[in-house]
């Protein structure tokens, strides 16, 4: 561990970053410009939010990260036991005990607390960039207000498909000034983007972070006559019969079977604790071993 | 024996834990208007309080302009500055952090306040020290859940401040070994 300085940044690289947290929660929903550092894994593997991470912790630090809602997956595994190993912080599995949280496509379930603060991976942070490749022109567009052709995609989506097709990285007005992309999290977190927590925003490859203070007034983009749907799966989570958590399908066999099941592992598993059974699911404890 | 300060001492004594445990701080109370928080762990020469250095050695390095406003500008204090940090000191229009008392750091007019595309190119003000003149403010907006509290100087300034947004100056106040802070989103009415 003492091979490496605390939380593996140098320290002017931390307090660059640092700067840009600063700013980017003075100027809610703007992305700020950031000299990204190559890290020991690749571009799009959470770089972003590793280096907001490295800024953010301190050695009092209790940590968890979670990949499309996953503890458990090689993505949360790696970056969690990287900054176990540079930073020497505590990690945990429950989202109520960490005090910083690193995020891959999602909003943990349980309610966050003002204490806590949660770190989104970003891999595009523009949101206008699929509508308009020019860097020079997004940057226009968002010191302009114009956002209007934003409206035109919601609106192409309806006309098109019925709805409002957009299932993730809705676009959201923030603090009633910037259209800011919630990263690839499903529609279904967005809103929870207002929040008791502190959220920051790290897109590596990019080099731009951004950031909502607690109790930011986040509003998804839609129209009076197609008002914005939080959407997800119909269904209870097959193992803890949790209806109110976002789902997961899983294909179980080639003869038409799935199930569905809660994205947020954590929240699963703290529901099958408290004896929840879902529709496949067996009381927590009694599975087969094998 | 009696403690010499010099400008090679007041650092932090374990720069990485110290600089996160006053980031963390510092980055409290900014996304958190009105709040309070402790900050400790460096100590510069008069004026400068113990949160104001800390935060000097938290956020600034040499690429960073800081600006010493009135009586921070000693020669002790420039001295200190440069040996913790490499920061070059710079006039109010260059700066990106700006540190004195309110009646030294006025007018605002001189700071930067950013482009409307680049918006964070904009000074920083570290308010130190000297609160007696303030009134009580109440804030809303970004990072207040209803309302907060906040004892400013000269509070139609910083309204002026707030219509810039998103332009505008952000700023610290330090106070012995406390810091608020007052980021440009946040509204400004006058009385407790």
């Amino acid at each position: 561990m003492s091979d490496y300085n605390f939380a593996y940044l140098d320290e002017q690289t931390k307090r660059m970053i640092r700067r840009a947290i600063l700013k980017g929660l003075a100027v809610p929903g703007y992305q700020v410009p950031f000299a990204s550092r190559e890290m020991p894994m690749p571009y799009g593997w959470g770089t972003g939010g590793v280096q907001v991470s490295a800024a953010t912790l301190t050695p009092d630090d209790t940590f968890k990260v979670i990949d499309q809602g996953a503890d458990d997956t090689t993505n949360a595994v790696s970056i969690r036991k990287f900054f176990e190993n540079t930073a020497g912080v505590a990690v945990t599995e429950e989202t109520e005990k960490a005090t910083v949280i690193q995020t891959r496509h999602r909003i943990p379930e349980a309610e966050l607390n003002e204490d806590q603060i949660l770190v989104y991976q970003v891999p595009i942070p523009e949101p206008l960039r699929f509508l308009e490749p020019r860097e020079t022109e997004t940057r226009k567009m968002h010191s302009l207000e114009e956002y209007g052709l934003m409206h035109v995609k919601l609106y192409e989506d309806i006309s098109q498909h019925g709805d409002i097709a957009t299932a993730y990285a809705y676009p959201v007005m923030v603090s009633d000034r910037y259209v800011m992309d919630p990263s690839p999290i499903p529609k279904f977190d967005n809103p929870k983007l207002e929040m008791s927590a502190i959220q920051l925003f790290g897109a590596g490859r990019e080099q731009r972070i951004y950031a909502v203070p607690p109790h930011t007034k986040v509003v998804s983009l839609d129209f009076e006559d197609y008002p914005f749907e939080a959407s997800k799966a119909d269904h209870p989570c097959d193992l803890c019969a949790a209806e109110d958590s976002y789902l997961d399908e899983v294909i179980l066999d080639d003869a038409g079977n799935r199930m569905f099941v809660c994205s947020d592992t954590d929240y699963c598993r703290s529901r099958r604790a408290a004896g929840h059974v879902g529709r496949l699911g067996t009381e927590l404890g009694t599975e087969d071993a094998a | 024996m009696s403690v010499q300060t010099t400008q090679f001492s007041g650092g932090f004594q374990n720069a990485p834990t110290d600089a996160a445990h006053a980031f963390r701080a510092a980055m409290t109370v900014m996304a958190r208007p009105g709040e309070t928080r402790e900050l400790t762990g460096a100590q510069a020469p008069a004026p400068l309080s113990e949160a104001a250095a800390t935060l000097l050695l938290t956020l600034c390095d040499p690429e960073t302009g800081v600006h010493l406003a009135g009586g921070a500008n000693t020669a002790d204090v420039r001295q200190w500055l440069t040996f913790h940090t490499g920061a070059p000191l710079v006039s109010a229009s260059k700066a990106d952090f700006a540190i004195g008392t309110w009646a030294a750091l006025c007018p605002l007019s001189t700071y930067r306040i950013g482009t409307a595309e680049y918006p964070d190119r904009s000074a920083t003000l570290i308010v130190d020290g000297d609160t007696e003149a303030n009134s009580e403010a109440t804030l809303t907006g970004p990072g207040i859940k209803d309302a907060a509290h906040l004892s400013l100087p000269d509070i139609q300034t910083m309204q002026a401040n707030a219509q810039l947004y998103p332009l505008g100056i952000d700023f610290f106040f330090t106070n012995g070994t406390q810091v608020a802070a007052l980021p440009r989103s946040t509204q400004i009415s006058v009385g407790g």
